[in-house]
């Protein structure tokens, strides 16, 4: 059956690592719905955060061919779960709506979104949660004009306890005992 | 950012370029011989190559396929790293097939491109290629260096990638500004990358596990790969088998782990397999895979794959572990540790009448083939007829090295080895054009044994060019090129699963002695089975490279063959099964 589950993988930070972590979907044909890079807690370590819909089982194989890449450190895979995560969404709106009142504030305020930024023309508008969330947001604001949309890939903390350094420290000790 | 581990040596520097620093590398890692072909963005390299002629001898080839072909047969028969080097662009991207080869029936070659000067990458230069880009998924490990200094820590990661663990290609791509540069050099050998466990270590309880499920067996079977091989585990696997007394069949890229003529070898598996290691694949109760991985070409239709018995998995890559097959014990590690301590933990046994069943299922493949060859009017000798003379006469002491298709299947089942890394094919990858560089490589890789190249009439004409590299360097190749006029392989699934509609099979060939005469290659041509056994003769005891063309069975077919998507107990010993 297939699900939604959300692969970290934490590399090493090099040139062209993302393009090796993308063929192994490629090529399994398997769709990437949002993908998220940045540094990790542990310096000079970077994460992946990549969201698909596959059966469990193919997530598995993919998850062990990531880690085979020669700089991929560990790489593991969560269902919903086992995890919070956020993703942020940013709304281009005209001004001209908001300051009248209304409707268009308030939709705003009951979503615990926050006003970014305020110029003559237009307002953004931020709003952090989950996908159907933002895409609630968008559903209520869209008849009042939305003239830009743009949503982050997911960003996700795993619920087990066990620290990536643990992790890390298990690898680089396994990789000298050779 | 250091993440690799060099050895701790006193390190002394000089003022080099990074071309020569190349060669200082290469040196470093007790490379004596190259294969390549130069061009536009690596001349500093062989520039600096010239003053070394004596250290590192480098093996001009005629085309960059032909390279690393050459180097993956180097490494398949010496346990060493093959190294092949080229140019950017067109000479980069001819590699890739090798590369792609040597992913997949992991061999460990290094590859080094040169690339174009740094501020010129991505401005669509001349012989311009993302070769990184391009060879990413097919290479264990790749990288591209812009620096000088970069590049002796670049070689020490790509051959410590290349041959530890699961060994792989991996490609180095340096800029030619990053050739010229100089800069201070030193080398320390890679021993470590901390983001890569090449072998795992062996956990004591798996293998207890294994050992119990195998002394409960009454019909166990054991499956063995190219892992015993690279992992030099001949003696720990033979030990092992023994004391069990388990009937063994091998992968094409395990063949020659296990002599021949073992009394537990039963066989070779797979699609064109004998018929007693397929079929009894559903019969066994512990199915022991050993440095395997499974390949749909091994099993068939997995979903009727050995249902009824309990699998043993020893495999040096996790990713391995049940990917196709799904195992009841994993034993990860380096199977020379696992093995040897697996034997220690099974009983003493014998399964003879286990065994027989197997000598049985011989008997009977034996029995329908000669059938099948009887009832041809063909007058030419069959391919089998050809291979089991060449056999007999190289009395299990050649090194074998063969193309892809119907040669390819029947070499390998009756071809008969005592001695390891002496079979040297296509398996992965099923590379036509494979056999005769890679026979020239293995040659180069040891050059005191006897190099028999078995090829058809297809493939030799995919990389023939590389008589060329026989000739110019008066290598002692013996090319046996059974030649039936057509794509043999293709033409007998058209004709079973195609209706017989021979499309594009039929070859009108050239005449490869006059071709070979070109070379200045002797060469000779049989087409009577009466004939074959002094051209054999002729051929074996020639001292230089020589061509024996003999003109086989026009429309025989391979048998046993298990068809795409059956079961392996569905194999089948001739067209009307």
């Amino acid at each position: 059956m297939e699900k939604r589950f959300t692969i970290s993988v934490f590399t090493e930070d090099m040139i062209g690592l993302l393009n090796r972590v993308t063929i192994i979907f490629t090529r399994r044909h398997i769709n990437i719905e949002s993908i998220t890079a940045s540094e990790s807690e542990v310096k000079g370590m970077h994460r992946y955060t990549i969201v698909v819909t596959e059966t469990e089982e193919k997530v598995k194989k993919v998850v062990g061919q990531l880690e085979k890449q020669v700089d991929i450190v560990k790489a593991f895979y969560h269902s919903d779960d086992e995890l919070i995560f956020q993703e942020i969404a940013l709304f281009k709106v005209p001004t001209e709506v908001l300051a009248a009142g209304g409707k268009a504030e308030s939709i705003v305020r009951s979503h615990h979104a926050r006003v970014l930024s305020v110029e003559r023309e237009f307002t953004v508008i931020e709003k952090t949660g989950h996908q159907e969330e933002t895409a609630q947001l968008f559903e209520e604001l869209s008849p009042y004009g939305i003239l830009e949309f743009v949503r982050s890939g997911r960003v996700a903390i795993t619920k087990p306890m066990k620290e990536f350094k643990d992790y890390l420290e298990e690898v680089e000790l396994a990789s000298t005992h050779q | 950012m250091n993440t690799t581990t060099l050895s701790k040596k006193p390190v002394e520097t000089i003022t080099l370029t990074g071309a020569e620093a190349v060669v200082k590398c290469l040196l470093a890692e007790d490379v004596d011989l190259i294969f390549g072909y130069p061009g536009g963005a690596i001349m500093p390299v062989y520039d600096a190559m010239y003053d070394y002629q004596e250290e590192l001898k480098h093996i001009l080839c005629r085309h960059e396929q032909g390279a690393v072909h050459a180097a993956q047969g180097y490494a398949r028969v010496s346990g060493k790293t093959g190294v092949c080097i080229a140019t950017s662009g067109p000479g980069a991207t001819n590699l890739i097939t090798g590369i792609a080869d040597a992913q997949i029936d992991s061999t460990p070659v290094v590859c080094i491109t040169g690339q174009v000067a740094s501020p010129l990458l991505g401005t669509d230069a001349f012989q311009e290629t993302d070769v990184v880009g391009i060879s990413m998924p097919v290479t264990k490990w790749n990288v591209q260096v812009t620096k000088a200094e970069d590049i002796p820590a670049a070689i020490a990661k790509a051959f410590y990638v290349a041959k530890s663990g699961r060994p792989g290609p991996v490609l180095v791509d340096i800029t030619k500004d990053a050739q010229f540069e100089t800069f201070e050099f030193s080398y320390e050998k890679c021993t470590s990358v901390r983001s890569y466990i090449p072998k795992p270590q062996v956990d004591e309880e798996k293998v207890k596990e294994a050992a119990q499920l195998i002394n409960a067996a009454k019909r166990p079977y054991v499956l063995f790969g190219q892992g015993v091989l690279i992992g030099n585990a001949e003696e720990e696997f033979k030990a092992f088998i023994e004391k069990g007394g388990i009937p063994s069949a091998w992968t094409i890229l395990g063949l020659s782990a296990l002599p021949t003529e073992h009394p537990l070898n039963v066989g070779m598996l797979g699609m064109h397999g004998n018929y007693g290691p397929n079929l009894l694949t559903n019969e066994c109760d512990v199915l022991i895979a050993v440095g395997m991985r499974f390949d749909d070409r091994v099993t068939g239709d997995l979903s009727r794959y050995a249902k009824q018995a309990k699998v043993v998995h020893l495999e040096i890559d996790p990713a391995e572990i049940d990917k196709n097959v799904k195992t009841d014990v994993a034993v990860l590690g380096d199977c020379k540790t696992s093995l040897e301590l697996l034997t220690k933990y099974i009983d003493k046994k014998e399964h003879s009448e286990w065994l027989h069943r197997f000598y049985e299922c011989d008997q009977e493949e034996f029995k329908r083939l000669t059938q099948n060859d009887a009832r041809s009017n063909d007058p030419h000798p069959t391919m089998t007829d050809v291979m089991r003379m060449v056999s007999d006469k190289a009395k299990g002491e050649a090194i074998l090295v063969t193309d892809v298709g119907q040669h390819q299947m029947i070499a390998q089942r009756y071809f008969n080895f005592n001695q390891s890394r002496s079979n040297v094919t296509s398996g992965g990858l099923g590379t036509m054009g494979f056999c005769l560089p890679a026979a020239f490589g293995a040659k180069m890789g040891a050059p005191d044994r006897e190099v028999i190249a078995v090829v058809g009439d297809g493939g030799f004409q995919m990389t023939i060019q590389e008589l060329g590299t026989l000739f110019q360097t008066q290598a002692r190749v013996k090319i046996l090129l059974l030649n039936n006029q057509f794509l043999g392989m293709v033409r007998q699934w058209q004709q079973l699963f195609f209706d017989k509609r021979y499309s594009q099979t039929e070859m009108v060939n050239p005449d490869f002695q006059t071709i070979a005469k070109g070379y200045h290659i002797e060469t000779e041509k049989v087409t009577t089975p009466e004939a074959l056994s002094d051209a054999v003769d002729r051929m074996l005891k020639h001292d230089g490279s020589y061509l024996l063309e003999v003109l086989v069975e026009k429309e025989d077919n391979v048998f046993p063959m298990v068809p795409t998507g059956a079961s392996v107990s569905e194999v089948k010993l001739g067209v009307d099964d």
